[in-house]
């Protein structure tokens, strides 16, 4: 506790701030991204834009598991909720996500009679299966390396119990390759990364050691508290100024130079890479968390024998660019006018972590 | 169809969660339905409580309470449908008299649960200095209600004239009587199946009859109460600067805010500013009577962390802004929904 108020409270923010500027004054202009939504949300929340120096700007990337989820995707669980005997169990924040028609959302259907019920955890829809053998649970898996573990360890309990009316919808992510993606594509420019803390304590500060190796960028893996940033915005900066990338670990109290091992064996064990379709970077191979065959019978995508309709974005929406760090928020021209929280036009407004809501609330 | 119930705001077809959030959609929802259709001045103040003409000033309110689950650490519905609706009044200006409550109980309801909850009605009612004098029961079939939903009504009479939001004026000071947050922070973990008794994490849910004459009996100007239910402390000071020239700027690390709140919120993903206080006391009032009046609350059983926390300013009109412990300083919105827990 002690050292989390340190962290909430910094009471020496005044000499990180001063030392970000010197070495931003020999940098000139840099852009440091963040892949985590909940580095965005932290970023937003403790108002660093207001005080970092002008040289140093703040990009949000894919790092929100809702913005990055295609609206084909959402029409798929949009359509499972109104089949009857089905219930739909979801993280909070996917609830309000329009799919390819504008308006049309998890809550939506469920105030018009949809089956669809918010969850904190994967086990929390396990148990609401086991209570319920009359109804078909399918629990929309949504989120990167963090969630996958928890997605797995009940894919594995549904199993072990034969529980037969539950199932996953996997929409889960793997970074890596969006990063690789990001930074290959033609309109990167990036000077360096805020690497995800909680990604990074399952898969270990390592997994980001191709930044710096393959690619020459610098990358610090960051906690989420106001002095967990300037911390790792600093060490950005620093290495900038002096040329020198590496991969550095500041979240030191969460993160293992390689991650969990057994969270990273149970995602092995239930889960394959696969291709995935990305809002914003488009088809990238490997990037997806696949279903093994073995446990198809827990699959929703074979259980039901889904198929995605073709991806469509909302005409004007510029969530894709806003995703790959091309565009500010502001940039887009429903920022604002048509797109609100209240009636998002794309995924960046919608989710508590996207970087459009981040930006109209809070700046 | 009546031209009156035509607007343009909502668009919307059906009444989703959203609607109850206490946020910007349940604002769409009184401004463009109810307001328009029972258009009178009592009401278009949308204060807590409506102050009635008549022989001394009267104050009416009423509140319901569907609260899930209905025991919580700190409290339960019945204890809850007292101290919302005493608040109400309270924050009006007003000497908490007489209640009604009205149940709807669902069928297979326990009676023992009936009459626990009821008994705490009674006790809370004794603590407010209320008599519930009239009331009302309707049972619906399994599977049409949650249990049991609460309504009170409750009439007081009128014992300080406040000036309300319009006397709000710049350099004028915030004050709060406690700990925010603990009620919704409370009933989340508690929702999740994370809390028990033995948490120091318990709801705030009080009557403030109490504390509100504190306010009121210091020597100093009060331009406006308002308890901080629904969408928290920051929804509730965005009604303070609503269309008006003037913005409140508040300073973060003077939130009184107990560790197991922040603990609790850390864990769920939500944010103490947007959990629902119950038994806490939002004042503005002009700065150089700010010391005294908090003394006073400070004095009050349940006021003992009161704290000034911003300052009306004329920066940004109408906004609410929060200086963050790194001197940052950004802009505090209503809630816009429901807070949902967020993925990671």
């Amino acid at each position: 506790m002690l050292c989390d108020s340190y962290f909430k409270n910094p009471r020496d923010a005044s000499l990180f701030l001063e030392k970000i500027r010197k070495y931003s004054d020999r940098t000139g202009p840099v852009r440091l991204m963040e892949i985590c939504g909940t580095h965005t949300m932290a970023i937003a929340r403790s108002g660093l834009k207001s005080i970092l120096p002008e040289n140093v700007q703040l990009l949000s990337g894919p790092g929100c598991p809702v913005c990055v989820t295609p609206s084909n995707m959402i029409d798929l669980a949009l359509d499972l909720s109104q089949k009857p005997g089905v219930l739909i169990a979801s993280y909070g924040d996917l609830l309000r996500v329009p799919g390819s028609l504008r308006g049309d959302s998890l809550m939506k259907r469920r105030a018009s009679g949809g089956n669809v019920q918010s969850v904190y955890s994967p086990a929390d829809a396990v148990q609401i299966a086991r209570e319920h053998p009359e109804m078909e649970i399918i629990f929309l898996g949504v989120g990167f390396e963090t969630t996958a573990p928890g997605t797995a360890a009940c894919i594995l309990e549904a199993a072990s119990e034969g529980l037969k009316n539950f199932s996953v919808l996997s929409l889960l992510k793997r970074t890596e390759p969006a990063i690789r993606a990001l930074i290959e594509a033609d309109d990167f420019s990036v000077s360096g990364f805020l690497c995800p803390g909680h990604v990074a304590a399952v898969i270990g500060a390592d997994a980001f050691s191709f930044l710096p190796e393959e690619y020459g960028l610098p990358g610090v893996v960051s906690g989420f508290e106001p002095a967990d940033l300037l911390c790792s915005v600093l060490e950005l900066t620093k290495m900038i100024a002096e040329n020198r990338p590496a991969l550095k670990n500041e979240y030191t109290r969460l993160v293992r130079q390689k991650g969990n091992p057994a969270a990273l064996a149970l995602t092995e064990k239930i889960f394959s890479s696969s291709p995935s379709d990305w809002r914003g970077l488009g088809h990238i191979e490997d990037s997806g968390y696949a279903i093994r065959p073995e446990y198809a019978q827990w699959d929703a995508a074979v259980k039901f024998s889904l198929n995605a309709g073709p991806e469509k974005e909302p005409p004007g929406c510029r969530c894709a660019q806003v995703i790959r760090g091309v565009l500010r928020p502001a940039d887009c021209s429903l920022f604002r006018t048509v797109c609100t929280p209240e009636n998002p036009a794309g995924p960046c407004m919608v989710s508590g972590e996207g970087a459009c809501a981040a930006a109209y609330q809070y700046e | 169809m009546n031209d009156t119930f035509l607007d343009n705001t909502i668009s919307d077809d059906n009444i989703t969660l959203d609607y109850g959030s206490g946020g910007v959609k349940t604002s769409e929802l009184i401004e463009s339905i109810l307001l328009p259709a029972f258009d009178n001045q009592a009401l278009a103040r949308l204060g807590d409580g409506a102050v009635l003409d008549g022989n001394g000033k009267l104050v009416f309110s009423t509140d319901s309470f569907v609260v899930s689950p209905w025991r919580f650490p700190g409290g339960d519905i019945g204890r809850l449908s007292v101290c919302g609706t005493v608040n109400d009044l309270c924050m009006a200006g007003g000497l908490p008299r007489y209640l009604s409550v009205s149940f709807i109980l669902e069928e297979g309801f326990p009676f023992s649960d009936f009459r626990s909850i009821v008994s705490s009605i009674a006790e809370e009612a004794k603590t407010a200095g209320v008599t519930v004098v009239t009331g009302d029961t309707k049972v619906v079939e399994s599977g049409k209600g949650d249990g049991i939903y609460i309504n009170t009504a409750g009439i007081g009479f009128r014992r300080a004239a406040l000036p309300g939001q319009s006397a709000i004026q710049p350099g004028d000071a915030i004050l709060v009587s406690g700990s925010i947050g603990c009620h919704g922070a409370a009933v989340m973990m508690s929702r999740s199946g994370l809390l028990d008794d033995r948490s120091p994490l318990r709801s705030d849910c009080m009557p403030l009859h109490q504390i509100a004459a504190a306010a009121l009996d210091a020597a100093g100007t009060i331009r406006i109460l308002r308890d901080p239910t629904r969408g928290g402390v920051a929804t509730t000071l965005n009604e303070f600067t609503e269309g008006l020239p003037f913005s409140i700027e508040i300073d973060q690390s003077s939130l009184p805010i107990d560790p197991s709140v922040e603990a609790a919120c850390d864990m769920l993903g939500l944010d103490p500013l947007y959990c629902a206080c119950e038994g806490r006391m939002l004042a503005v009032c002009a700065p150089q009577d700010a010391e005294a009046i908090l003394e006073s609350i400070r004095r009050t059983p349940g006021g003992e962390n009161a704290a000034r926390i911003g300052t009306v300013t004329e920066e940004m009109p109408g906004k609410v802004l929060l200086r963050t412990p790194i001197g940052g300083r950004r802009i505090l919105p209503k809630l816009t929904g429901l807070q949902l827990p967020r993925i990671c």
